[in-house]
Order: C-alpha cells, then structure tokens, then sequence
C-alpha cells in the first residue's frame, strides 16, 4: 500500500510537468462525474453516522432517550467487568490467531511457489477451498465435527493423541482454541493468494544469484523472500487485525460468545447491548470506538515494526 | 539430489498434503453429513448414509426454500452488480482524472477503510429506521454499494490499463463514458471478474447487517434463516447441512467460473 501510494505521486508529479494544460474544466468535470455516485453514498452511509457515532458515544440513556454525559460512558467502560472481558477475548484472537495464520501463509505461498513442485494447481485450490464456503456452512460444519462425540474428538482418541474427548464447545479455553482453528482454517488460504500473486513479481536472478553465491535456503526465505514481500505482508496484516477486532460471525454462531462469556468479543458485545439488552445506543457507540482505537494502534505498530526491518534488513 | 535435499522435499509434499487435507474434509464432511441422521452427524459418522431424501425433506418442510433463496440470491446480485459498477466508476475516476483535491479524497478514504463496520452499526441502524427502510432489501444492499476496499483495488489496476488505448479513442472522438464502457470494461475483465468473486461471497455471506435490519422470516436471506436453525438446543445436523450444501453451492460455482481470471486479476492488482 506504501508502495502503490509512492508511485501514484510520482506518477502524479510527472504527468503534471508533462500536460499542465490537460486539467482543462472538461476534465475536471469528468473526474468529479466518475467518482460523484461513491463520494456521495461514502458521505451518507459512512462519514455521516461516523461522526454521528462519535457524538452518540458522549450520550447516556435508554433507546433514543439520550442526553449528554460528557466522560459517564468512558468511566463506565473502566468499571464493566463483560466489557473487560470482551476486550481481552478479541486482543487474545487478535495476537494468537493473526500471526499463525501470516506464518502458515507464507510458509505454504513459498512452497507452492516452487515450479518444479508437482500437483501445485491442485494444492493451491485445495488450500484456498475453504474461503469460497458460506459463513453458516462453515460455522454448522465445525460446530458439527467439534461436537463432544463427534468426528474430531473420535479420530484425537483413536490416534492415542488425548485420553478423553476434549470439550470444545463446552471448556472456557477449548472454546477458544475452536474459534481460532475456524478463522485458520477459512482464512489462511485467503492470504497466501496475496502472498503468492506477490512472489511472481518477484525477479528471479535474484534467487539464482544467491544460489550460485551458495546462500542457504532459510537465508534466501528471510533476507530476500520476507523483504521483497514486506508491503503485502504489511497489507494482510491491516486486513486481518481489522478483520479479527471485529469477529462477530463465528462467535455468533458457532459459540454464541459462551461459555460464560468466554469468547465474547467486541462486535457481540456492541450487538448485544444494542439490539438484545436494554439498548443503550450511546455505551454502544463508546464500546465500538474502543475498536477504532485498538486498531488504530496495532495498525500504527505494524507500521513501525516494517519500517524497522527495512532499516536492519 | 542429495539425501537432506529429498528429506526436504518430503517434509514439503507431506506438509502440503496434510494442509489440502484438512481444508477440503469439511467438504467432504458437510455432503456425508447431509446424507445421515443427525444423531450420525454428531458421533462422528464419516461414511455415506441412506438418510439423504428424508434431510432434504425435512429441510424444505422446515423453512420456506425457495423464498429465502430468493431473498439471498437478490441481494447477493443486485448488491454485487451496483457495488462493481459505482466503486469500479470511481477506481477509474480517481486514476485517470487525477486532480490534487481528489487525491487528498482519496488519502482519506483509505484512512477510513480502518474505521470497523461495528462503530457505524449503531447509527446506521438508526438512519435506516428514519428512512423507514427497516425490513427491506435496500436497508440490507446501499450502505455497502460504496466500497472502500473495491475502489482501491479499481483504482490499483487500472495503473495497468494502457493509456495509448484511451488516447486512440479519444482521437476517435468518444465521450469519456463511452471510452469506459467500450475500451476499459472490456480489456479489464479478468479485474472485474477477481472482484466478482470477492463482492459476490462478501454480499451471500453477509450476516451482521442483514441480522440487525432483516426481521420478519419472509425476507431474511438464507444465511440467517439457517443460522437460526443451528442455535436450535438440539440442533437437527442431517437437515442443516442439506441447507449449508445449498448455500455454499453459489459461491463455489462463481469460483469455479472465474477462478482463473480471478488468479489473472490478482496478479494484476499486486502489479
């Protein structure tokens, strides 16, 4: 994304010394003409309740019945034992999940990238067959093979890996552990598409020259795969924190958040106070802005540590 | 070959293999599952059964089928197509007609696109309500036809779309419109036909704004209905997953339609 913004300015920059005279009026009604339908519908259904739900996040009250409560909502997070909770489940998906998913990713883009590798076409499908499923699908499919006595559990003690069956649904930190293998399991292969579309433009002297200079192959991986695809990898990265801060599909259906809040997250956490409990539209919009800032954060974070390992690498 | 190099290469095809195994048995899973009793499905019975005419029985005794598969296929279509004409219009608008202005829009929207959909929830709950549109396909299709993400992936390819074809046609004397719809939608299929892909499976897949403006059974789309079954307390598997066949049938035909374009288009786009 970094790099896609560097070329469209210089782009830019060159197409203005180049035809100073093209942005004529003509022009410029054409581009604001083209771009008018996204602009407009962006204003209505995303700027405007953005700065509405910023304001909605200083009101306290029941349903519409608001009022100004300056701070009362941003105290009223601090002393919310489930909100808490919420936000400790999403953090744990976030840091256990994203970077198993980005290895795993990576690791399987690289292998597939290999073209003396046989049966790639049908590996690559295979892999990324999971995320053409419907969402229900998925979730009815691993709430079905996790069940107590289902196909999981059976094949685990059938191969002598644990004693009993393991409650997934049931245990606090199996429930966890079920909703990471889900996202895993439907996500990962998303990723290593970006991952291996990124590899092909990758030259491949590059790769021959430090065979011939007899660099070894880990070494080939970290000092010139994970840099060449650092700005994808940056991309995927902002897409998945995104993606898991706000899980709500999964947890919905395949835990409902139990057992006893244990992978509540976030986004069902918002959805519960305003469309299940009471609703209160403004302790909502204060909860929903907690996200906008943990992602802001990592974003920024993610920024950092690329830049860093421009500077060493 | 040398004897570390083939140990390698084992490890490499074992891992693959283990990998593809595990993404594609849940497949396998959901179409035995939805030929047995559901007291089978949830003991972990891995082969073929004889229940499947009574599954897909009871399915279509159960809920209303063919209308809440209307209801999807609507909104999946008529979402996608205005999705991938109004952010494709803009892609194209923001690359072509650069102005400093619109590229500053522009810096903006991509800041935006790290705004979560939960934190618009709430007051785009209300709106809809204001607009008495609560209930409806719109409510569920406008507030996504503007897609951020859409947009930047336009804008991204059309940095490979030829200007000399635009200048041609220019001379040839055709209104900038008509340069998009004849010379620019044509040449940029395999792009159009990636983006179908992911707008298609986003709009079927849709599940939290469909949940909160959707409530009467007769216009919820299928996705909701069938989650709905699976949260039953003893959920009947065999006839679900009849369902879940059903549903996931669209999306996995469209990836299969335009799955190698879909890896052209991609390219392209990381280009």
């Amino acid at each position: 994304m970094a790099q896609a913004r560097v070329d469209s300015a210089e782009t830019a920059g060159t197409w203005r010394l180049a035809a100073p005279s093209r942005l004529g009026r003509g022009e410029q009604i054409n581009g604001w003409l083209f771009v008018a339908p996204a602009l407009i519908l962006l204003a209505i259904f995303m700027i405007y309740p953005i700065f509405w739900s910023l304001w909605m996040s200083f009101q306290v009250g029941k349903g519409m019945n608001l009022s100004f409560g300056g701070w009362a909502n941003i105290i009223r997070l601090t002393k919310d034992p489930v909100f808490i909770r919420a936000l400790v489940n999403t953090c744990i998906f976030f840091f256990v999940q994203v970077p198993i998913m980005i290895t795993l990713a990576l690791l399987f883009a690289v292998a597939l990238n290999d073209s003396t590798l046989r049966f790639r076409g049908l590996f690559r499908t295979a892999i990324f067959l999971p995320c053409v499923t419907s969402l229900i699908a998925y979730s009815t499919l691993f709430k079905s093979m996790f069940a107590f006595d289902g196909i999981v559990n059976k094949t685990l003690m059938a191969l002598h890996v644990v004693g009993g069956p393991i409650p997934w649904l049931q245990d606090p930190f199996w429930a966890k552990i079920l909703i990471i293998l889900a996202i895993t399991w439907r996500w990962t292969g998303y990723n290593m598409v970006f991952y291996l579309a990124a590899l092909q433009n990758i030259d491949r002297s590059i790769y021959e020259a430090a065979r011939i200079d007899g660099v070894p192959s880990w070494a080939r991986f970290r000092y010139i795969t994970i840099p060449m695809l650092k700005p994808v990898i940056l991309f995927t990265t902002i897409i998945s924190t995104i993606g898991t801060l706000q899980l709500f599909d999964e947890v919905n259906n395949i835990t409902v958040g139990g057992p006893s809040d244990a992978t509540l997250t976030l986004s069902l956490y918002i959805y519960n106070l305003t469309f299940k409990f009471m609703p209160s539209f403004g302790y909502s919009a204060t909860v929903s802005w907690v996200i906008v800032l943990v992602v802001a954060i990592l974003s920024f974070l993610q920024f950092l540590i690329a830049r860093d390992r421009k500077g060493t690498a | 070959m040398n004897g570390f190099a083939l140990a390698r290469r084992g490890l490499v095809y074992l891992s693959l293999s283990i990998a593809a195994f595990v993404s594609v048995f849940p497949f396998y899973w959901m179409i035995v599952g939805a030929t047995n009793k559901s007291a089978d499905v949830v003991t972990g019975k891995a082969s073929i059964g004889d229940y499947l005419f009574n599954n897909i029985a009871a399915f279509f005794a159960t809920v209303d089928a063919p209308r809440i598969f209307w209801n999807s296929a609507l909104i999946a279509v008529v979402g996608s197509v205005l999705t991938l004409t109004v952010s494709s219009l803009a892609g194209y608008g923001f690359e072509m007609f650069r102005s400093r202005f619109r590229e500053r829009i522009f810096a903006f929207m991509l800041l935006l696109l790290s705004i979560p959909f939960a934190a618009l929830m709430v007051p785009l709950f209300v709106m809809i309500s204001a607009m008495h549109l609560t209930n409806t396909y719109a409510a569920v299709i406008l507030p996504g036809i503007a897609s951020i993400f859409i947009i930047f992936y336009f804008r991204q390819a059309t940095k490979a779309f030829p200007n000399e074809l635009r200048d041609a046609a220019r001379v040839d004397g055709l209104k900038e419109w008509q340069i998009f719809l004849f010379i620019y939608l044509p040449v940029m299929r395999s792009t159009y036909a990636a983006a179908t892909i992911i707008v298609f499976m986003a709009n079927w897949n849709n599940y939290l704004w469909p949940l909160i403006v959707l409530n009467t059974a007769e216009n919820k789309t299928a996705t909701l209905i069938i989650s709905a079954l699976t949260s039953a307390y003893t959920p009947d598997y065999g006839m679900i997953l009849v369902g879940t066949v059903l549903a996931t049938l669209p999306t996995l035909l469209i990836f299969f339609l335009l799955q190698r374009q879909f890896v052209e288009g991609l390219l392209g786009s990381v280009k």
